[in-house]
């Protein structure tokens, strides 16, 4: 297992690379000008220094050569710097944001914590009413439970999260008035009131959002109990005298579990990417917006290193999803 | 027929139905015998001929729906065991009558280890410690000639062979010393050389340990050699019944005749074709009124079409269901003359 471990991890290096070269070679392929909004009235030669200072003036290769560096060399250091309040960076260039100037990796550590409270959260409840639902629509198929859930399962699924987010500010927001249509990204919690009133303003986009991440992974987590409720070891087990409870909830749960471990694993990285239409929607700050509106104004540096966070998460969950399927199934042995 | 007061499972009347889209299916139709301490009874039949269905019946191990028990009386241990309700059924499964199945490469749970699945009945029924489950969980690996039993506790059941497999199961049975061992065709998933092992082992188990055995299977061969009594079953019915030794040297049913004659010999000339019943075994979609063997008889009358055989009594321990009788080679007169015998 430690073997595989680590044969996965080197191999992974030379994955993200290939994904970093891509993913630049893509943006510099994409039409659009960083300095598209400077007003036509700046004449052609300041706007050709402006270009120098955004570094853009030297050689696509040049340019990627520097982003790893900064990526993987300066920004780690500004990292231990920051953590040890030492002083390794000395003022080395860092990934600097196009559009406000400030460096790359302090916009994303603003934003992360709104994304992973609203939308992490909203996996965590997703999954936790999302397992319950799969296992008991499974274990009476076709009652009216299993009816109920396929249809709410179906809806969660189809009704995209633009069309749920509105309809929901409109009936609790509009007409009820119970939360806010808009996310307050400056509100503090400090007492049980503010404490409430954070509760309220996410309260819907984590609806939103449960609902979606609850159809997905109640319907796998149905399929895969039902998948294994008729094998001959659970007649065995019946055989045996155990109670129901044990049958289920011992012996069919853990083998269902295996696969919808690894899709819960694999969705982790869909977290950090945000849910960018939800984020839009309530006005949630997070790395989704941020992505959406770096692409409109062309800021390279700030999309290529959020899509490449994203790259290197997705990499990342992939191998904690195959090491959870060997740590959970038996049969499977990575030596 | 059922007979002696003393027997350890005592089955009357039962009758399993099937509900299928548009109708059903009558799996087992007024099926009665006894089952007598420390006997090995046999249960013979095609595929289909509803002996596994009857067994299961027994513990309500049937999922229902679609399966129903209809009717019928099981008597085990002074109780009816269809009256039960389902928490006195699984105090049954596992601690009174033990269960073998057929496939033991999908009939244990691979994720567990072996000795957790062993010791599962154990701890359930006898409230055993953990320590003292995993002792006894040895000692059955042992009985079943596992070697290296205490490492192989810890092992999955992937890491086992198809016999060694079949014979965890058999140790997961015999855990809490069942009065009664229903085992569902064994040997049919194993190859020649693993099913003599397995029925070595069934032999030597029941010096040791004396319950009574329920034996389902379609081979012949493995009934010759195990079996003290054998029940032919066809057509969700019990057709004959008789000690090993009357059955292969006096088989009174047609069906069983025709069986008999399909085992091909391994003396003498090899036969060009190997020998077959012709025609299929029938579905039944309500009770038959009629044999239900009638359609591939050649001893097949009148009578047989107007009303289905009642089983009579043609020896001691033997009855058939049948109107032909084999003796005088002609129906039988009247139902019920030849009980004498």
């Amino acid at each position: 297992m430690f073997t595989f471990a680590l044969r996965r991890f080197l191999i992974a290096i030379p994955t993200l690379l290939i994904i970093s070269l891509a993913i630049f070679l893509l943006l510099e392929a994409a039409p659009g000008d960083p300095l598209g909004d400077v007003p036509l009235t700046v004449p052609p030669d300041v706007k050709e220094k402006m270009r120098a200072a955004l570094g853009l003036d030297s050689a696509w290769y040049v340019r990627y050569l520097l982003w790893l560096k900064q990526f993987f060399w300066v920004e780690p250091l500004n990292l231990v710097d920051y953590i040890f309040g030492t002083d390794y960076a000395q003022g080395m260039q860092r990934v600097i944001s196009f559009q406000s100037r400030q460096p790359v990796m302090q916009i994303i550590a603003q934003r992360v914590p709104q994304t992973l409270t609203v939308v992490g959260m909203s996996y965590l409840i997703g999954v936790s009413i999302a397992l319950p639902i799969g296992i008991y629509s499974a274990y009476r198929q076709y009652s009216w439970f299993d009816q109920i859930g396929t249809l709410v399962s179906m809806i969660g699924f189809s009704v995209p999260t633009f069309f749920s987010g509105v309809v929901l500010i409109i009936v609790f927001a509009v007409k009820l008035q119970w939360f806010p249509s808009i996310y307050d990204t400056t509100h503090q919690v400090t007492d049980w009131a503010s404490f409430m009133k954070q509760v309220r303003q996410m309260a819907m986009p984590v609806m939103v959002l449960s609902l979606y991440n609850a159809a997905q992974i109640s319907r796998f987590m149905r399929s895969s109990m039902l998948d294994n409720l008729n094998q001959d070891y659970v007649r065995t087990a019946r055989a045996k005298g155990l109670t129901e409870k044990v049958v289920v909830l011992v012996h069919v749960l853990r083998n269902s579990l295996i696969p919808v471990v690894t899709v819960i694993a694999l969705g982790v990285p869909t977290i950090f990417g945000g849910a960018i239409i939800t984020e839009q929607v309530f006005k949630v700050n997070g790395l989704g917006q941020q992505l959406i509106t770096s692409i409109h104004s062309n800021d390279m540096p700030m999309v290529m290193t959020l899509t490449f966070i994203f790259a290197i998460l997705i990499v990342t969950f992939n191998l904690i999803a195959d090491l959870l399927y060997g740590i959970l199934d038996p049969r499977i042995r990575y030596d | 027929m059922p007979d002696g007061a003393n027997a350890v499972l005592h089955v009357e009347g039962l009758k399993t139905v099937f509900k299928v889209r548009g109708g059903e299916v009558h799996a087992v139709n007024s099926v009665s015998f006894d089952l007598k301490p420390g006997e090995l009874l046999g249960v013979v039949g095609e595929s289909g001929s509803g002996k596994s269905v009857t067994m299961m019946s027994l513990l309500g191990l049937l999922p229902s729906p679609p399966a129903e028990v209809r009717e019928g009386r099981v008597m085990f241990d002074g109780r009816d065991l269809l009256k039960c309700s389902p928490n006195e059924l699984r105090e049954v499964r596992g601690l009174g009558v033990g269960f073998i199945f057929q496939d033991p490469m999908t009939s244990l749970n691979p994720v567990f280890t072996v000795g957790f699945q062993i010791m599962e009945p154990l701890r359930r029924h006898l409230g055993m410690s953990k320590q003292a489950a995993r002792k006894r969980a040895q000692e059955l690996l042992e009985l079943v000639n596992i070697p290296d039993a205490g490492q192989r506790l810890g092992d999955y059941p992937h890491q086992f062979s198809g016999g060694m497999r079949q014979r965890v199961m058999i140790a997961i049975a015999l855990a809490c010393d069942p009065k009664v061992l229903i085992a569902d065709e064994p040997t049919t998933a194993l190859d020649v050389t693993i099913q003599a092992q397995i029925l070595e082992l069934i032999r030597e188990l029941r010096q040791k340990l004396g319950m009574a055995i329920v034996w389902i299977t379609h081979d012949l061969g493995v009934i010759a050699g195990i079996a003290d009594r054998v029940i032919v079953m066809y057509g969700g019915q019990i057709v004959e019944q008789a000690p090993v030794g009357e059955l292969f040297a006096h088989p009174r049913h047609p069906y069983t005749r025709a069986l008999l004659q399909t085992v091909p010999s391994v003396r003498g000339e090899r036969a060009p074709k190997l020998n077959v019943i012709e025609g299929q075994p029938p579905m039944l979609t309500q009770t038959p009124s009629a044999c239900p063997f009638r359609p591939r008889c050649a001893q097949a009358f009148d009578r047989c079409a107007r009303e289905n055989p009642a089983r009579r009594a043609v020896g001691r321990g033997h009855d058939v269901a049948c109107f032909w009788d084999f003796d005088s080679n002609g129906a039988v007169t009247a139902t019920g003359s030849s009980a004498d015998a």
